[in-house]
């Protein structure tokens, strides 16, 4: 069992509450992960990774076991801590995305 | 009785304001989507009940909503509550924020570039979405205005989103720049009576017309003039802020550009200014009065580095004359030390016997006059930023 910690608006979509725990067959990767969370909450599609590229979105981080694995590859083993379910795997919207934001929508 | 239900998107989710034909007590509802953008949200002329919302985050992305009973609920189409999430096959329904440009050699044109701000060219990329049009006939029809400038359309209630890739293969493309806000596509005006007539307009390109339903489109500047681009009369690259027109006469068009107020009596082919006496021509938003053609409506800005009004007063100007006549609407708005502004999509007008006339600001604003704007009082003071107002008369 796989637990997600899913960021406050990315909860809403999918309408769960707290931690979304998920099955995944075979190797525990940021894809395979992503793709069980994607399935299970469709509502998710796009909003992590670029529909089409499927890579990350600029704005989203993955952290897990106190570190940053945003720039692993997407099919590098998360850690066996995540893969046994004793850590989360966090997908995190960064810090600077309000105010880069702000910058390109400042003639809306 | 008849009354109005006012959809307001702000930079952090979603109200509605409902009043009957009166429009002096006012319901909110909201916010919907709080900590979303919504950059617009727009009813159904065929059916109000139905309405279609642009969520946008620079985090997250994009997302559809749709309600079916005017507001109360909302849905991602495509992914209903209650119902599988995944298809027989086993793949995910979520398509409904799946805004991919076409370019398929059946139906689409080849991603090329755009001019980017320093005027190298720049790959296109979707951004948001920044305006959806409901068909004036079909509920589940209805047209979205994206960043970085296309025009999409959904047939089936927006679960699925097909580019009209004739608009972007104009070929004049790689002149297209974009304006403050993003290279967008944030005006469609479906033209009453011809369902193959659209006019949109990006900033900044400028306007442009379709006679053959989005196949093939024309650029339609000719009469516009604009110091930034090198060719001040060129074909392209206006930045057209707002276009409008009044139902009963679909040739005519009313513009705000960046600076000048513009109008049009052939469906675009030629313009003219009517800028007239207004205190500055610059500003985003324009509309027409729903019971007389030539009554339309502005809200002066002071300049393009300058977002507020001039002198710190918040007037409304309206002609009665079609344009270069200009009274000052300013009952019931504040006349010193405001400092807001008021953006391309938050202006609409109601069609009740006496024309209602609504605008939100940055401030957070939104007023109404139930008195086709001779006098204003707001609906709320405090929302966050405003970003676009729409209304629907109920019957």
């Amino acid at each position: 069992m796989i637990r997600v910690v899913l960021p406050q608006p990315l909860r809403t979509l999918a309408r769960v509450e707290g931690e979304v725990t998920l099955e995944v067959e075979g190797a525990v990767t940021q894809r395979s992960v992503l793709d069980a969370l994607e399935a299970r909450y469709p509502a998710l599609c796009g909003t992590i990774r670029d529909h089409v590229t499927r890579e990350r979105r600029p704005f989203i981080r993955f952290f897990a076991c106190e570190g940053d694995l945003s720039h692993e590859p997407p099919d590098a083993p998360l850690p066996e801590a995540v893969a046994t379910g004793a850590e989360p795997f966090l997908v995190v919207g960064t810090i600077a995305g309000g105010s880069g934001q702000a910058l390109v929508t400042e003639g809306r | 009785m008849s009354g109005v239900r006012v959809l307001v998107g702000t930079r952090k989710g979603a109200f509605t304001l409902t009043s009957d034909g009166k429009r002096e007590k006012w319901d909110i509802s909201g916010p919907h989507f709080a900590g979303w953008e919504i950059y617009h949200l727009k009813g159904s002329p065929a059916d109000p009940n139905r309405l279609y919302a642009s969520q946008t985050s620079g985090w997250f992305g994009q997302i559809i909503q749709r309600s079916n009973d005017g507001g109360k609920t909302w849905l991602q189409p495509g992914t209903p509550p209650g119902e599988p999430t995944t298809t027989p096959q086993g793949l995910p329904k979520g398509e409904s924020n799946k805004f991919v440009y076409d370019t398929s050699p059946e139906t689409g044109k080849p991603l090329t570039t755009h001019q980017w701000y320093d005027g190298t060219q720049h790959p296109w990329e979707f951004k948001r979405v920044w305006h959806l049009e409901p068909s004036l006939k079909d509920p589940d029809t209805v047209y979205a205005g994206v960043e970085d400038a296309a025009l999409f359309r959904s047939t089936d209630g927006g679960k699925t989103w097909q580019e009209l890739a004739g608009l972007r293969g104009h070929g004049t493309g790689p002149k297209w720049q974009p304006g403050a806000g993003g290279m967008c596509l944030h005006t469609i005006v479906l033209a009453p009576g011809n369902p193959n007539r659209i006019y949109i307009a990006i900033s900044a390109a400028g306007a442009f017309r379709t006679d053959d339903g989005g196949k093939t489109w024309k650029p339609i500047n000719r009469g516009l003039r604009s110091p930034y681009i090198p060719d001040p009369t060129a074909e392209v690259g206006h930045c057209v802020h707002r276009i409008a027109l009044h139902r009963s006469r679909p040739n005519v068009l009313f513009m705000q550009k960046h600076w000048d107020v513009m109008r049009s009596d052939d469906a675009g082919d030629s313009w003219r200014e009517v800028s007239g006496n207004l205190p500055s021509d610059f500003g985003f938003v324009i509309d027409v009065h729903a019971h007389e053609p030539e009554t339309i409506y502005v809200v002066p800005i002071k300049s393009d580095a300058e977002h507020f009004p001039p002198d710190g007063k918040l007037r409304v100007y309206r002609s009665r004359t079609g344009g270069n006549e200009w009274e000052a609407l300013t009952k019931g708005l504040p006349q010193r030390d405001c400092y807001v502004n008021v953006l391309r999509d938050a202006m609409a007008v109601d069609s009740l016997d006496s024309c209602g006339v609504y605008f939100g600001t940055t401030g957070g604003q939104v007023y109404a006059s139930a008195d086709a704007g001779d006098s204003w009082a707001p609906i709320v003071r405090d929302l966050p930023a405003v970003l676009s107002v729409e209304v629907q008369t109920l019957p």
